[in-house]
């Protein structure tokens, strides 16, 4: 058998400029198209036209008005729920606390067809309004855990 | 003056092992967090934060996506429109699309609103409107998610 030489065996060389060029033009395109993508969620809402919930079945339980007021400048001027005006710091914490106990009497949270019915002054900025249907919908407890509250929410048609 | 022999002045190569490396490593979490799915974001609009808001656990099928800017414009299908009645044309010609082309009825089909957080409410109830008068049902009001409670509590 022939045993090679392996005396004077070829140092070889690795081109690393050409792979490390590369590299950083890879790197540069994902550092540059990279975006932090913050984290959204939705509120699923059934929303029919008015004519169309009309002909369905009346709910049996009355409908909940929210009223949403507004300054000229679209910042929140008060809350009430039916004929309870709200006030101080925390007006749509009240809301919620106030729509939790009534649904509670009505036989446990997320069991009911309640339905609520917001009625918003047109320049209200729209995050006062998301606001309203958190407190309407449902709640966060202790343990981080989500709880349904009133799931049919709607807005009241708009005034000409 | 004595000068120094040169003689052994080889080439210097640097240990490029660590920096390619580190280069790898970086280039694999850039690959891994780069997301190209969010086309219908959209950076002018500042979304209101709501603890409540939680991801869609399916995502929608071919969604319509309204977004609706501090500036009283809509943006829809990537063009920018500042009347309601350009809105409700091209709502129109998407519904005449959806009904041509799709089995789909217009019920089923989630209208996702992306308003901004200083826009107006009546505005977002308008485009509501505009949408139910051309039978969609199916409304998707989108939030930023917040740790915190956005109602005042706890």
């Amino acid at each position: 058998m022939k045993i090679r030489n392996t005396e004077h065996r070829d140092e070889i060389t690795l081109q690393m400029t050409p792979m490390i060029d590369i590299v950083f033009q890879l790197l540069v395109f994902f550092v540059f198209t990279f975006k932090i993508v913050l984290p959204e969620g939705d509120f699923n809402i059934r929303m029919p036209s008015s004519s169309a919930s009309q002909s369905s079945e009346p709910s049996e339980t009355p409908l909940l008005k929210v009223r949403l007021r507004a300054t000229d400048s679209g910042e929140l001027a008060g809350v009430q729920l039916n004929d309870n005006q709200f006030s101080g710091e925390t007006p749509f914490l009240q809301l919620h606390d106030d729509i939790r106990s009534m649904i509670s009497d009505a036989g446990g949270p997320g069991s009911t067809d309640q339905e609520v019915e917001i009625e918003a002054d047109y320049n209200l900025k729209y995050r006062y309004a998301m606001n309203a249907i958190t407190a309407i919908t449902g709640e966060i407890d202790a343990n981080g855990e989500q709880h349904k509250l009133v799931e049919r929410v709607r807005f009241a048609p708009l005034g000409e | 003056m004595r000068i120094q022999s040169k003689g052994k002045s080889g080439i210097v190569e640097g240990d490029l092992t660590p920096m390619i490396d580190m280069t790898f490593q970086l280039i694999a979490f850039f690959m891994l967090v780069i997301n190209f799915s969010d086309v219908e974001q959209d950076q002018r609009i500042h979304l209101p934060a709501s603890e409540l808001a939680k991801p869609p656990t399916s995502p929608y099928e071919q969604p319509l996506t309204i977004h609706l800017t501090s500036t009283d414009q809509y943006i829809f299908g990537g063009k920018e429109m500042t009347q309601l009645t350009q809105l409700k044309s091209a709502l129109r010609l998407e519904t005449q699309i959806i009904n041509r082309y799709t089995s789909k009825k217009l019920s089923d089909v989630t209208v996702i609103i992306r308003a901004d957080g200083d826009a107006k409410t009546g505005q977002v109830q308008e485009v509501i409107q505009a949408c139910q008068e051309l039978e969609f049902e199916r409304f998707a009001l989108r939030g930023k998610q917040s740790e915190v409670s956005t109602i005042g509590g706890n």
